[in-house]
């Protein structure tokens, strides 16, 4: 049994290898809907996360992760910081309070719904939000960390075909169709990256 | 200094430190000291952008007790400044609102009447009106 030092190092370091990794072909399908600084914002996110990791894996996981949505939102900026950090915030609070570690799947749902008051889209939209729902569909049927990264990765592949209606692509109109959400993919790698660390280290 | 206190204050936010900036020197030009205003644009790395922290210490540093008026021009500088207004917490977070109106009308027309004593709903109101909806 790990403890949460462990558990909360490996995932934070997991989420800040990831979105180096994939910075720049965030930024690029960025480039191509929006104003191109998906991959800088996340990174600088992540860069400050990491940057205090020793302080944060000395918390409860609940704890630790309520505050490195906080992180995010002072960190990340653009709609990323207060979409993310609205996620991970609202998540950690409910853990906190969680009584029945069968009841994830709804908590996270809140979480998400949390982030759909917050940037006013729904599903459809073509945001990350195209990519947490389908997470969390998979999470509540119990599927396999490998399956619900499988999802992920197919969700955020998915919103090539959707037309933009929150956020600066939404500008573009049609022109939005054929490319791929920035923030879904985001969502995407942090996914992968996150099942992948537990998949590895947490045998179910 | 004494109307500083007494007077809604005005909070600029723009991706672009230029346009945040220059829409404060308007609203400066107009009422003078007169209103607590403070701007913020631009993300750490001296590019476009906006972001939560940047905007509650804007606000702070245009406080007033009689509320602030924020200012935003596209999509993340509004999130980011709900955002911040939450981080403000109960009860000052009540005394902030973010305008829906154009970014430089609605600053400067939004201090010219927070500059004679109106309420933050008369101020807020005022400058909404210039937004077609």
């Amino acid at each position: 049994m790990q403890t949460d030092r462990a558990l909360i190092l490996g995932l934070i370091e997991a989420c800040h290898d990831a979105i180096t990794i994939h910075a720049d072909d965030l930024c690029e399908l960025d480039r191509a809907i929006g104003d191109g600084d998906h991959g800088t914002n996340m990174r600088r996110g992540c860069e400050a996360v990491y940057l205090d990791r020793e302080r944060l894996c000395c918390l409860a996981l609940p704890q630790a992760i309520e505050l490195i949505g906080v992180a995010l939102v002072m960190s990340v900026g653009g709609a990323a910081g207060p979409l993310y950090g609205t996620l991970l915030i609202e998540l950690g609070r409910r853990l906190s309070i969680l009584e029945n570690e069968g009841d994830f799947a709804l908590i996270f749902g809140e979480a998400i719904e949390a982030v759909a008051r917050r940037g006013r889209a729904g599903a459809g939209d073509k945001t990350l939000l195209d990519v947490l729902y389908p997470i969390q569909a998979e999470i509540m049927r119990r599927s396999t960390l490998i399956n619900i990264a499988k999802r992920a990765v197919l969700s955020a592949e998915l919103t090539a075909d959707m037309k933009a209606m929150r956020g600066r692509a939404s500008f573009l109109g049609d022109r939005s169709v054929g490319h791929i959400d920035p923030g879904a993919s985001s969502c995407a790698h942090l996914t992968t990256a996150i099942c992948r660390y537990l998949e590895e280290y947490r045998p179910a | 200094m004494k109307g500083k206190f007494t007077n809604v204050g005005i909070v600029i936010v723009s991706h672009s430190p230029l346009v945040a900036k220059g829409t404060a020197d308007m609203v400066r030009q107009m009422v003078g000291d007169r209103v607590p205003l403070s701007w913020c644009g631009g993300n750490p790395e001296g590019g476009l952008g906006t972001n939560a922290a940047g905007i509650l210490a804007a606000i702070e540093a245009a406080w007033s007790d009689h509320g602030v008026a924020v200012f935003v021009d596209l999509g993340g500088a509004e999130t980011n400044s709900e955002m911040a207004i939450e981080m403000l917490g109960e009860p000052r977070s009540r005394l902030v609102a973010i305008c829906n109106s154009p970014l430089v009308e609605g600053a400067v027309i939004a201090a010219a009447e927070a500059s004679g004593g109106a309420p933050l709903a008369k101020v807020v109101a005022t400058a909404e009106e210039l937004s077609p909806s």
